[in-house]
């Protein structure tokens, strides 16, 4: 062996010329390294390959026209971008290569921004300054993000758009779930504009839970919640049945009674039929759903599921909170009816008829040991049941889990991956969300019942919280319209609260939206009307299934409500006395008249003449003369938007003289006490008959 | 020397195998008990999502024999060009002859052929081809758009929570997946009679104009979106994402 490289060594180096020689040739050669290297590399392969695929295109001239060979970089230094990725990704701006299928020559899919204005790296991560596909895409220790996953894409707008975008629907979700499953009752979530996301849901007190319920069934609750409810928002905290009892135990013995929360009233319970009419006029399917024969949640979310009420409450509890549930729960959602005895008895009876013989059959609870309600109480507070539940003596605890707010940067090198999971963090979160305890034993976060739609959402909204969301210019961000606390004032402001008017209606930025917004009710309509509308609320939209709900009130609560919404909610914008509700000439009606059902079409989407006129998406106006004020209806059919932001009736730019038209022939549609009723017949079997066919 | 430089040589090509085969390796396919004649859609084609996610209902299909009675313990494949997941991606047929799957689209825009397959008697592969579209960033924004103003007059089908207009008009609207005849027309036909409504092209003043109350890129999200749900496809949509 030693004899063989003493021997290269000599051929090679054995006198000076050759060693000479030698070495010069090393020397080329390792000069040539770094052209070759260049010559071949990924993203000049890739340009080559782009010429090759525009060479072939009937646009090539322009194209080629446009193509420029090297390395091309977006540099933003206000973003800290840095971007090569358009040395291989070359046709991202050209309009023609829409119908490529080959990566990386299609053109950027159409969004609002420009790439020569944000780069790549702010929305897709990765890494911009390199030139090669590994590098640029994939995760390396120097550079942990990867490029991010297309299902969470969305997750970057949130960056900088705080609040709900049309073209967001999954970032939009994840951000309503985390608010409305409770995650921000335990996770603190800070955001980029110092405030801290505010949870939407209501867990209600347990302070006074022996008054409502029994033991047994916040035993079956704590073992599975989606046992009893399948639309239960609180988590299964895979309880033993020992942990189990002793909760039960001591969220009994913590209960302290509350006067007016129970109530037996007087009159017997109606019949079944009763009891379902009144469940649908009250309309309470609009908030609470139940379950049908076949499977089928029928109802809205506001409220809880109603399935298998019957298990869960007590009736002297369950009849007292129909009667006035803001005594059991003063910020309840759920409006006081002011149901009368009959009503109550009727209502409660077909509730407690809702029973699940199953739920509670195998839970057989001795007397509790006070042994057992100290370890109860203990963990109560392990467990962190205060974070979402008032319950008296406990207090609510501060950070109870870790903070979020800037989770969507977490570093991989902080994680702990379960084995068989690639190790990136939009996996770690979404298998986090899926199955919390998997991740070591004892962690505390529970189970929830998240489908994979919902738990792609959560994950968006989570890594739409990341550093980036404050290293961006704060001149980028979009801010959300925040909620307003408006609160109407005095009298009727209380009978508002009483009434739970926000839970469905919005006025000066405030309350739900599954009715209409009333911040200019006053200009809009008459009064007579909604005293009339206070009494006995009619079907203005036949096509809608929730529904304005008739409360019992009294003539002096109406009263006070109609002067309050006349006075009090008017637009600047119109003067609702500005125009008379009669005395238009005929001429002018005429000619609104052939508006109506020429030029505009009117009829496509409202119903003028119930025998004619068959569109269903508006409201009905066979009355509206008797409804709406004269200098509404005009300045409506002026700009509809400009009254209510986000309205489906179309902007027509109506001359001054087409509005004024239409005007004098709505205003005209008085409608008579008969015609009242047969629309009122008729609008809601065409509704059935609709859903029939389908 | 040599001895050791082969040991090493053999060593690592040894390794790079482990680590290829590694990566191929998939669960095994589960034993079919039974085979049918053919396989059939129950539900889930043609459906719309957002590029990368989930698709808003599972993929069902049904292993059916001779006779088109349902064949339970069949094995079920699913495929499609790479980008698409199925989960899970086989699967034997229950008690209905059925087998249900979760699927996300790949994560460009388009339209997606997925593959169900199962084994006859004779082992040969009988294949069943279901369509589902993906929405980029533009077209899913005018599919918001769509549901929030032009669907209840353009779509005939209602639901429980949403009554259909369809039925109500004189003139009856387009529904956006007619491809025969929404293809046929240009954007700029489109833009204008969505922008100044029907009579722009002698068409009914029942479709009113929107050009007031919808930004240009509204409209043209909601063109993008006509386009990409039209049936048959509209060239201008981009791409078929089919396996070949």
């Amino acid at each position: 062996m030693r004899e063989k490289l003493t021997s290269l060594w000599q051929k090679l180096f054995g006198d000076s010329v050759r060693a000479f020689g030698v070495v010069s040739l090393i020397f080329l050669a390792s000069m040539a390294v770094a052209p070759a290297k260049n010559f071949f590399s990924e993203w000049r392969h890739y340009q080559h390959g782009y010429v090759r695929l525009i060479r072939n295109r009937s646009e090539a001239n322009t194209l080629q026209r446009h193509f420029e060979g090297g390395i091309h970089q977006i540099w933003l230094p206000e973003l800290s971008v840095v971007d090569r990725c358009t040395s291989c990704h070359v046709g991202l701006k050209e309009a023609s290569l829409t119908d490529v299928a080959t990566q990386p020559y299609r053109k950027h899919p159409a969004i609002p921004h420009n790439l020569d204005q944000f780069g790549c790296t702010v929305c897709h991560r990765g890494q911009g300054a390199a030139t090669t596909v590994a590098e640029a895409h994939n995760s390396t220790l120097a550079w942990e993000q990867p490029i991010l996953p297309a299902k969470y894409i969305e997750s970057s707008c949130g960056q900088c758009h705080r609040g709900p975008l049309p073209g967001t629907p999954q970032l939009n979700q994840g951000r309503n779930l985390l608010a409305r499953e409770g995650c921000v009752h335990c996770h603190t979530v800070k955001l980029p504009d110092g405030t801290t996301m505010k949870a939407t849901d209501d867990p209600p007190s347990l302070s006074h839970i022996a008054d409502k319920t029994t033991r047994e069934w916040i035993f079956a609750w704590l073992k599975d919640p989606q046992a009893y409810a399948s639309t239960a928002t609180m988590p299964n905290f895979k309880l033993s049945d020992d942990d189990a009892r002793d909760i039960s135990a001591f969220l009994v013995a913590n209960s302290t009674p509350l006067a007016g929360d129970t109530l037996t009233v007087p009159a017997k319970a109606g019949d079944t039929a009763a009891g379902t009419s009144l469940y649908g006029e009250s309309f309470c399917a609009s908030c609470h759903a139940v379950q049908n024969a076949a499977g089928n949640m029928v109802g809205g979310t506001v409220g809880p599921e109603l399935t298998k009420v019957g298990s869960k409450v007590k009736p002297a509890w369950l009849q007292a909170w129909l009667r006035n549930p803001r005594a059991y729960d003063a910020e309840t959602a759920m409006p006081h009816y002011r149901f009368n005895d009959a009503q109550v008895a009727t209502l409660s009876g077909f509730l407690e008829a809702k029973t699940d013989s199953d739920l509670l059959s195998n839970v057989h609870l001795d007397a509790a040991s006070p042994e057992q309600i100290a370890h109860g109480k203990r963990l109560v507070s392990d467990y962190g049941c205060a974070s979402c539940h008032e319950i008296a003596g406990i207090k609510k605890p501060e950070n109870f889990a870790p903070e979020l707010s800037r989770i969507g940067s977490k570093p991989v090198t902080q994680l702990i991956f379960l084995p068989g999971m690639s190790h990136t963090l939009p996996d770690y979160i979404a298998g986090k969300i899926k199955s919390p305890r998997a991740f070591s034993p004892g962690l505390k976060m529970p189970q929830y019942t998240f489908t994979a739609a919902q738990i792609d959402s959560l994950t968006t909204a989570l890594l739409s919280l990341n550093d980036k969301s404050y290293s961006l210019p704060p001149s980028l961000a979009v801010p959300a319209t925040p909620e307003t606390d408006y609160q109407p004032a005095g009298k009727a402001g209380k009978l508002m609260t009483d009434l739970a008017c926000f839970s469905c209606h919005r006025i000066n930025g405030h309350g739900g939206d599954m009715a209409p917004d009333l911040t200019w009710e006053g200009s809009s309509v008459q009064r007579e009307w909604l005293a009339q509308f206070f009494k006995n609320p009619g079907t203005l939209r036949p096509a809608l299934i929730r529904r304005m709900p008739r409360f019992n009130f009294t003539d002096s609560e109406i009263n006070e409500l109609t002067d309050y919404i006349m006075t009090v909610y008017q637009s600047p914008a119109v003067d609702r006395d500005s125009m008379p509700l009669s005395g238009y000439p005929q001429g002018q009606i005429e000619l609104g008249k052939q508006l109506f059902y020429g030029k505009y079409s009117c009829q496509g989407c409202h119903i003028v003449d119930s025998k004619t006129d068959k569109g269903y998406i508006g409201p009905t106006l066979t009355h509206v003369g008797s409804r709406l004020t004269a200098a509404w209806i005009y300045a409506w059919m002026k700009n509809p938007q400009a009254l209510r932001p986000g309205t489906i009736e179309p902007n027509r730019a109506m001359s001054d003289e087409d509005a004024r038209a239409l005007t004098a022939f709505l205003i005209s549609q008085k409608g008579g006490e008969k015609s009242a009723h047969a629309s009122n017949a008729v609008k809601p079997r065409s509704y059935h008959v609709e859903v029939a066919r389908k | 020397m040599n001895r050791y430089l082969s040991v090493g040589f053999l060593l690592s090509v040894a390794l790079l195998a482990a680590s290829c085969s590694r990566k191929s390796e998939s669960a095994p396919l589960p034993k079919p008990t039974a085979f049918g004649a053919a396989i059939v859609e129950s539900s889930g084609g043609k459906q719309l999502a957002q590029t990368g996610t989930l698709l808003p209902q599972p993929v069902v299909v049904q292993v059916n024999d001779e006779q088109g009675t349902a064949v339970p313990g069949a094995l079920v494949e699913f495929a499609a060009v790479s980008g698409v997941t199925f989960d899970p991606p086989n699967g034997l047929t229950d008690s209905s002859g059925q087998v249900t799957t979760n699927v996300a689209l790949g994560g460009m825009a388009g339209r997606y052929q997925l593959t169900a397959s199962t084994f006859d008697k004779s082992h040969k592969k009988v294949e069943l081809k279901i369509e589902e579209i993906a929405l980029g960033y533009q077209q899913a924004l005018g599919h918001h758009l769509n549901e929030q103003y032009c669907d209840r007059c353009h779509n005939p089908e209602s639901t429980a929570e949403r009554v259909s207009n369809f039925d109500n008009l004189e003139i009856k609207p387009h529904p956006f997946t007619e491809g025969d005849t929404l293809n046929k027309m240009s954007d700029a036909d489109l833009t204008a009679i969505i922008t100044h409504g029907g009579p722009a092209l002698q068409k009914s003043a029942l479709m009113p104009a929107w050009g007031n109350t919808l930004s240009k890129s509204d409209i043209q999200a909601l063109i993008a979106y006509i386009r990409a749900v039209a049936d048959p496809p509209s060239r201008s949509a981009g791409p078929v994402y089919a396996k070949n």
